[in-house]
């Protein structure tokens, strides 16, 4: 009789964490997922990062409401990626378009995910992280001659030229260190 | 008859391909000739590497992102990221994959000529690359 009470507490747990590691569906998910305390929800499909990865930075699914993926993560959008073709056959499209949807700002409970959604409840959504409205005010200070004159960061959109841990989802203030500007704090 | 060329189309497989060919490439190239191409000219291939052309206003080629130094990475013209070197002996992973080489063909002959290769330039691309 033990056992078996045991080794349900011990399938219910197992059960509980695969759930939380996958996607966050409800606030218990989040609460029961040990790297909450990061800022958006940590990149955890691997067609994700192969996928977006190979081009730019894999940015967090958090970084953006879901409006937004919906626009941009569609087959006839993605011909014409900022430029670029960046055509996905049916199967990976709906992989990587599920994860983003699953996990956008407006579905996420980390901290800044809850932020991005706020920022864009009202109005149109983006298709740039760096047109958020959130993300402008965050790097309001930073002056231009640190990110857009300086060769080694140049767009607000290489996220991880200055945020170091910026693949582990974290963008903290302490993590940050801009190229060529050793002296720099906020 | 349509045994034995079905057997010399077999050998032909393990023999005409160059040493660092992976299963990948060989059945891409058999695929390719299956869809019509010719004889394979990897000098033409060698030439449209850097051959340039304009799309939407920006002059590409295959070598604007990938280099013509095929041992050493390329970098993305846009987003800087770096490209890992397209030689198989350097780069060991290259040209392992069907669904990623037939991917990349599909969007960066799009990006740089403006349209997709033919089976005739990817069969001539892939067979230059492999013995880079």
């Amino acid at each position: 009789m033990h056992m078996k009470i045991k080794s349900m507490i011990l399938l219910a747990a197992l059960l509980g964490a695969t759930g939380a590691a996958h996607a966050e569906e409800s606030v218990w998910g989040w609460l029961g997922d040990f790297t909450r305390q990061n800022e958006v929800n940590a990149v955890s499909n691997a067609a994700w990062q192969e996928e977006c990865g190979s081009c730019h930075f894999a940015y967090q699914p958090g970084l953006l409401p879901t409006q937004s993926w919906e626009k941009l993560l569609d087959a006839k959008a993605l011909e014409d990626h900022f430029g670029e073709n960046a055509e996905l056959d049916a199967d990976t499209l709906k992989e990587v378009r599920d994860f983003a949807l699953e996990n956008a700002a407006d579905k996420s409970y980390y901290k800044r995910a809850r932020k991005i959604a706020k920022s864009t409840e009202n109005g149109e959504a983006p298709l740039r992280i760096t047109e958020l409205r959130y993300i402008k005010r965050k790097h309001h200070e930073i002056p231009e001659k640190m990110v857009k004159g300086n060769k080694d960061v140049k767009s607000l959109s290489y996220c991880d030229a200055c945020h170091t841990q910026a693949k582990k989802a974290v963008f903290d203030e302490d993590t940050v260190r801009i190229p060529n500007y050793p002296d720099w704090e906020d | 008859m349509k045994k034995i060329t079905a057997i010399l189309m077999v050998l032909g497989l393990f023999v005409a391909v160059p040493v660092f060919a992976s299963p990948a490439s060989d059945t891409l190239l058999a695929q390719y000739k299956s869809e019509g191409a010719g004889k394979v000219d990897p000098a033409k291939a060698q030439k449209d590497w850097t051959r340039e052309v304009t799309v939407d206003g920006e002059k590409m080629s295959c070598a604007t992102c990938h280099g013509s130094d095929f041992g050493k990475s390329g970098k993305h013209h846009r987003t800087g990221k770096v490209i890992e070197p397209m030689s198989p002996k350097v780069n060991a992973e290259r040209f392992t994959d069907v669904k990623k080489i037939e991917k990349w063909f599909k969007r960066n002959c799009k990006d740089a000529w403006g349209r997709e290769c033919t089976v005739q330039e990817k069969a001539d691309f892939l067979t230059f690359l492999l013995a880079q």
